[in-house]
């Protein structure tokens, strides 16, 4: 790791200001974990951190903050993964958030790692790591996926870029309809969609954040009455282990039927992947075994696979149709 | 352990690997020793506490003990225990996070030192493997992995402990389950496979402590 100078502004607007000095040689710290990986491999090696978590009581207040708001749940961009995977606040209509918080890394990490850090992680595919590499990341000319080894790519709005995106936190709060609120020289609160930055959009960034504005929070909406939800994730090994495949729900359910139903999908695409398709197929419809297979293939109606990563299209929808069997409740067929 | 000519496999460590590692060092890695701010136009800095990029104090109390160290802000933990402070039995194995080796509690909770800044625990308390014994008596929970041979090439153990007197530490008065257990010890690679055996000894650390 290549020295640098830690900053502890007392104020967010004070970090800020350092942030947008010296915009490309800064970087915020919260947990640290995936910028720490990311200096020791050599992929970045920033002159200045400057540290979030010894914020003056205000700032820190409002970035450590866990619990209701207004009707709504707050969750502050330094809750760690643990906190945010223990607490209890969390009932049946966010539990999706908890069960990808308690799913990530490993229990030591997660007592580092912060919701703001788990959103704008940057991706973990094998050539953007390499630091020997220039990837389309990293301003090559090629997405080395493409021609290479993708067993862990995108099925999902590929192109120019393959990676898949790193948060297990993004695809919960997706389904969960999430915003994020921002502050910086212009304060704003983002729908989480908003955040992301596809491919397309800019090959060599994840997210939609200026240099020196801050993730503070996250918001949920109040519940509709009835709300439930939940996450699950397929990885090749239980812990230490990024996941092959995501899947989030959240719906309401009348009588059987369900409503404001929220299908999301991790790990298969560029961005968290919100699948209106999947949600067509069962917004106002009874829960059952059949429609759930129904909305699990148009989820993945329009997946194209590389070379390697055929697999997770039936993957993604096994895993789909587990999580809504045990969401609405329905009995997984034998 | 070694007693021939009074030499220890650690001491030998000790003696070449300053020499090795500083021979290995290019001139352009070795930080500056200075913690003022370089004529830094970083810019606004009001009221801001900065160091760096040389060595700056950070005190904090190392199992039990307050400690002052003078040390450069991008060290981790992990190097700071193990090579300024000789607190070796924290082990380094990934150095990314990945394996549990390093890890360490700090006010109480379970972390990877080697992800950790060493200036992340000013003020803070640290525990390390060290500390588990007192007055040369090993702890309930280490003679209780001795007594399930919980440890096989021991590479993994000293993280391994560390994690499991985390979860006795936090859970104490409960009636712990084989779950409980397998959770906390979730993040601590053993590539010889002791897991049950290190379940079974904090099973039994538990009753024998509570």
């Amino acid at each position: 790791m290549q020295p640098f100078v830690l900053s502890r502004p007392k104020t967010l607007v004070d970090a800020g200001d350092l942030a947008r000095a010296r915009p490309q040689d800064s970087a915020l710290r919260a947990g640290g974990i995936d910028l720490i990986d990311r200096m020791k491999e050599g992929l970045d090696a920033p002159a200045r951190l400057i540290e979030l978590r010894w914020l003056g009581e205000a700032d820190r207040e409002v970035m450590r903050a866990l619990g209701p708001d207004g009707e709504g749940v707050q969750i502050g961009a330094l809750v760690t993964l643990a906190q945010l995977a223990a607490h209890e606040g969390l009932g049946e209509a966010h539990v999706a958030l908890r069960e990808a918080a308690g799913s990530a890394a490993t229990p030591t990490i997660r007592n580092a790692a912060t919701l703001g850090g788990n959103l704008l992680q940057r991706p973990r595919c094998w050539y953007f790591r390499h630091a020997d590499l220039v990837c389309l990341k990293k301003g090559g000319s090629a997405c080395l996926a493409v021609g290479g080894e993708n067993k862990f790519h995108a099925i999902l709005g590929g192109g120019p870029s393959f990676i898949v995106h790193p948060s297990t936190l993004a695809c919960a709060l997706t389904a969960l309809d999430a915003q994020v609120e921002i502050r910086g020289p212009e304060p704003r609160t983002l729908a989480l969609a908003e955040l992301f930055v596809t491919p397309k959009q800019d090959a060599k960034r994840e997210h939609a954040l200026q240099p020196g504005e801050v993730l503070v929070r996250a918001l949920l909406p109040k519940p509709s009455p009835g709300q439930r939800s939940g996450y699950a994730a397929v990885k090749e090994k239980q812990s230490h282990d990024w996941p092959l495949a995501e899947a989030a729900v959240r719906m309401s359910l009348e009588s059987g039927v369900m409503k404001d139903v929220r299908v999301a999908l991790g790990h298969v695409a560029p961005i968290p992947w919100r699948s209106r398709e999947a949600e067509a197929v069962l917004e106002g419809k009874p829960a059952s075994e059949a429609l759930f297979a129904e909305a699990a293939k148009a989820a993945l109606a329009g997946a194209k696979p590389l070379r390697d990563n055929a697999y997770k299209i039936p993957l993604t929808q096994g895993l789909l149709r587990e999580v809504l069997h045990r969401v609405a409740g329905v009995p997984l067929p034998e | 352990m070694s007693d021939r000519a009074g030499i220890t496999r650690r001491g030998l460590f000790r003696g070449i690997g300053t020499a090795g590692l500083i021979a290995g060092c290019k001139p352009g890695e070795r930080p500056p020793t200075t913690t003022e701010e370089h004529g830094d136009a970083a810019g606004p800095g009001h009221g801001e506490a900065a160091f760096g990029p040389g060595p700056a104090p950070v005190s904090f109390t190392l199992n039990g003990e307050a400690r002052t160290l003078e040390v450069a802000p991008h060290v981790t933990l992990l190097a700071a225990l193990r090579e300024q402070l000789r607190f070796t039995g924290t082990k380094v194995v990934c150095d990314r996070g990945a394996c549990g080796a390093c890890t360490v509690l700090i006010d109480g909770v379970a972390r990877n030192s080697c992800m950790t800044l060493a200036h992340d625990v000013a003020g803070a308390t640290v525990a390390t493997v060290e500390g588990l014994a007192s007055g040369g008596k090993l702890s309930v929970l280490q003679q209780a992995f001795i007594r399930h041979d919980a440890l096989q090439c021991g590479f993994c153990t000293s993280g391994m402990l560390m994690s499991c007197q985390g979860l006795l530490e936090r859970s104490r008065g409960q009636q712990l389950a084989r779950e409980d257990v397998e959770a906390a010890i979730a993040g601590n690679l053993c590539r010889c496979g002791t897991y049950p055996n290190v379940v079974a000894a904090v099973l039994d650390a538990a009753k024998g402590s509570a």
